[in-house]
């Protein structure tokens, strides 16, 4: 029986690549895979949850090399898999050379905003702006006035996230402390539970008392570790909150998982262009559940929710760190 | 006393343990409800029923024949040169500043600066671990293994802060001028009348990985230095007694092996990427270890060891493609073969050797 349905499968795949116009959605992930318990697996909740609610299939690989980001994007286009779907920066150059070829694919880019590409509806977070908020919570949760933030590898979106994060935790006290530590400078940085959980007992040890991971798979360590020593702490991109209930102060947000859904639903009438999604479209904010109920305060509540809307209004502005490559409020 | 044939050490025994390792692959796949034969079906076509499937086989084979000559030109030494992937990494750096900042005219002299760039860099960072072995006895296994991290810090460092042009997310150099883009199989072969897939990633630096691979063998066994190092690694202490001096010949070998890895780099970095990136080496320093060892160290024998992890690696992706056999099940068969024909090797090539000398004692 098993046998009779591979067999079926792998005859309905050749059947695909010989260009049968059958218009399923793919997802191509990034080298992180698609379990990492942030940006990638958030894609494929989106995913499911879109296949349970339409019935729908849809095909996915979790690339292996950074030559396979091409070869993954032609193959899908020819086979006729539309729209296809590319998490995370580095499709930004493999997808500028090969969008034109397949003028009638759509693609979608996930945290790429500057291509030029009529075929491309790219979706760019303000990840700064959730993580301010963030920010705010930390600094007025803590008691010793130092909070602490751990990247993972050390590139410039992970100090876009730590920029935001400085920002609002000195909007609300500006003689807070801060430390920011990075995991390392290889891949693997985003799954080093070993280092993660070091650095999160170093900067205790340097007296922070909450600590916002940006790591990947590394910043469940940190929170494992931030819960273990009695201190709180903060997640990331899904809602990681329900992970070590009443210890996660709460999550930054990055509905990675809307967009995906969204793109899968409108199919290949999607609309393609430059998408900036940040607190206004919901598209990055704070988690508050039953899990971090007891942490969130009244006026804690009410101070971020405040800053929020002044950050849709354009009454703050929070800097981002790719507009000058630096941070006004912490230096990496 | 005797030993069995050189055709069945050579052959027999990889091929034996590229069996097992298949079989045992298949019992994984049958366990997760896959169908092997399918897959295997699936891989074979993907890496090899097209110019298309060839053209990334050997993408990925030149990249692991660079890696691989680099450990069997090491293993000659008795040294352990695990530092492939550092290497690989500053030779990327090398390869990057001699495209963006010199003025290069054409790819053929872009090609030719490039590779001295390359190897190079790679050696110098392959100098250091080789003089500490060799005046201060600093283990090179120990040394190279830490080089690596710094070599990954160095090019993070330099990407982040210093090449990556202003306000770019991606950490990466800018793309190469046009002048030292390399041509692809496509337009090598194209003249020649002969059609190869435009998509894939080949390219001229596969011509210079089997010339390497020809360099190496006149090195080894036609040369004097080659000679050298042979004996050294045969028995220091008699190689010393011979007049070699241990210093140079540890220098020299880790030197060639570090410009061999270096140069991998042009591959990835000037022959795909046209720029150079984060994560340009991915772990193919590792993989020539087992290529050196599969290959027995002989430039033939990696040749065709490269060339099998490359279908490896193609095929692999193949299956990601089309089932969902899930990726790390895809490194389980990869590291099965790595296990069976690398540390296993003796498992096979003992019996096989008591049954060779059992049938000729019979036919004594």
């Amino acid at each position: 029986m098993t046998l009779m349905k591979t067999l079926l499968g792998a005859t309905a795949s050749l059947a695909l690549t010989a260009g049968a116009a059958l218009a399923d959605p793919a997802l191509i992930f990034d080298l992180g895979g698609k379990f990492d318990k942030s940006f990638n697996e958030a894609a494929h909740n989106g995913a499911q949850r879109w296949g349970e609610e339409t019935g729908g299939s849809y095909n996915e690989i979790e690339l292996q090399s950074a030559a396979q980001r091409e070869q993954a994007l032609r193959r899908f286009a020819e086979a006729g898999f539309n729209p296809v779907i590319t998490m995370g920066f580095a499709m930004a150059d493999p997808l500028s050379s090969v969008a034109p070829d397949y003028p009638d694919t759509k693609f979608v880019a996930i945290d790429v905003t500057w291509l030029e590409a009529p075929n491309v509806r790219q979706i760019g977070f303000a990840e700064h702006e959730g993580s301010y908020l963030v920010g705010m919570m930390a600094a007025m949760a803590s008691e010793s006035d130092t909070i602490g933030f751990i990247g993972g590898m050390d590139i410039p979106l992970i100090r876009h996230f730590g920029c935001g994060y400085a920002q609002g935790a000195k909007a609300v006290n500006p003689d807070i402390e801060i430390i920011a530590n990075m995991t390392g400078t290889t891949p693997e940085a985003w799954n080093d539970p070993i280092k993660g959980s070091e650095l999160t007992v170093n900067q205790i040890a340097q007296g922070a008392d909450v600590i916002y991971a940006a790591a990947g798979g590394t910043g469940e360590a940190v929170l494992r570790t931030a819960a273990d020593e009695g201190i709180l702490s903060i997640g990331v991109d899904s809602n990681q909150n329900h992970l070590f209930p009443g210890k996660v102060l709460t999550s930054m947000l990055k509905r990675v998982d809307v967009a995906v859904y969204d793109a899968m639903k409108a199919g290949e009438d999607l609309e393609t262009g430059v998408f900036n999604i940040g607190l206004a479209e919901n598209g990055v904010g704070y988690a508050l559940d039953e899990h971090n109920a007891s942490l969130v305060s009244d006026e804690m509540k009410a101070t971020v929710d405040a800053a929020r809307q002044q950050i849709i209004d354009g009454e703050i502005s929070v800097a981002s760190y790719y507009e000058n490559d630096s941070c006004p409020a912490l230096t990496f | 006393m005797e030993r069995m044939p050189s055709w069945a050490d050579a052959l027999l025994v990889p091929l034996i343990s590229l069996l097992l390792a298949a079989f045992i692959s298949a019992l994984v796949i049958v366990a997760i409800g896959e169908d092997p034969l399918a897959a295997v079906v699936l891989m074979v076509k993907g890496s090899l029923g097209s110019t298309y499937g060839w053209g990334y086989t050997l993408y990925y084979a030149t990249n692991f024949m660079f890696t691989g000559l680099a450990v069997a030109v090491a293993f000659h030494a008795r040294m352990f040169n695990i530092g492939g992937e550092g290497q690989a990494i500053v030779g990327g750096l090398g390869v990057a500043l001699v495209c963006l900042y010199l003025p290069l005219p054409h790819w053929t002299v872009a090609l030719l600066v490039a590779t001295l760039g390359a190897a190079a860099f790679g050696a110098a960072w392959a100098l250091i671990p080789a003089w500490l072995q060799a005046k201060r006895g600093s283990h090179i296994v120990i040394t190279t293994i830490m080089f690596n991290f710094i070599a990954a810090s160095l090019l993070n460092y330099m990407l982040v802060n210093v090449l990556r042009p202003p306000r770019a997310q991606d950490p990466a150099t800018a793309r190469f001028p046009e002048a030292t883009n390399l041509p692809t199989l496509h337009e090598l072969l194209a003249p020649l009348g002969i059609e190869f897939s435009k998509a894939a990633p080949a390219n001229v630096t596969l011509i210079l990985a089997l010339l390497a691979c020809l360099l190496v063998w006149l090195l080894i066994w036609r040369t004097r230095l080659g000679y050298e190092i042979r004996a050294f690694g045969h028995s220091s202490t008699a190689a010393r007694y011979a007049g070699i001096n241990p210093v140079r010949i540890t220098v020299l070998t880790m030197l060639v092996s570090g410009g061999l890895a270096g140069m991998m780099a042009l591959n990835t970095t000037m022959g795909e990427a046209e720029r150079l990136m984060l994560n340009s080496v991915e772990g193919a320093g590792f993989i020539g270890i087992a290529v050196a060892l599969m290959g027995r160290s002989h430039p033939l024998g990696v040749l065709m060891a490269a060339i099998l992890f490359g279908f490896l690696y193609q095929g692999g992706a193949e299956l990601a493609l089309w089932t969902s056999i899930p990726r790390e099940l895809i490194v389980v068969i990869q590291a099965l073969v790595i296990l069976f024909t690398g540390a296993l090797d003796n498992m096979v090539r003992m019996p096989l050797e008591r049954l060779f000398l059992a049938t000729r004692r019979k036919k004594g």
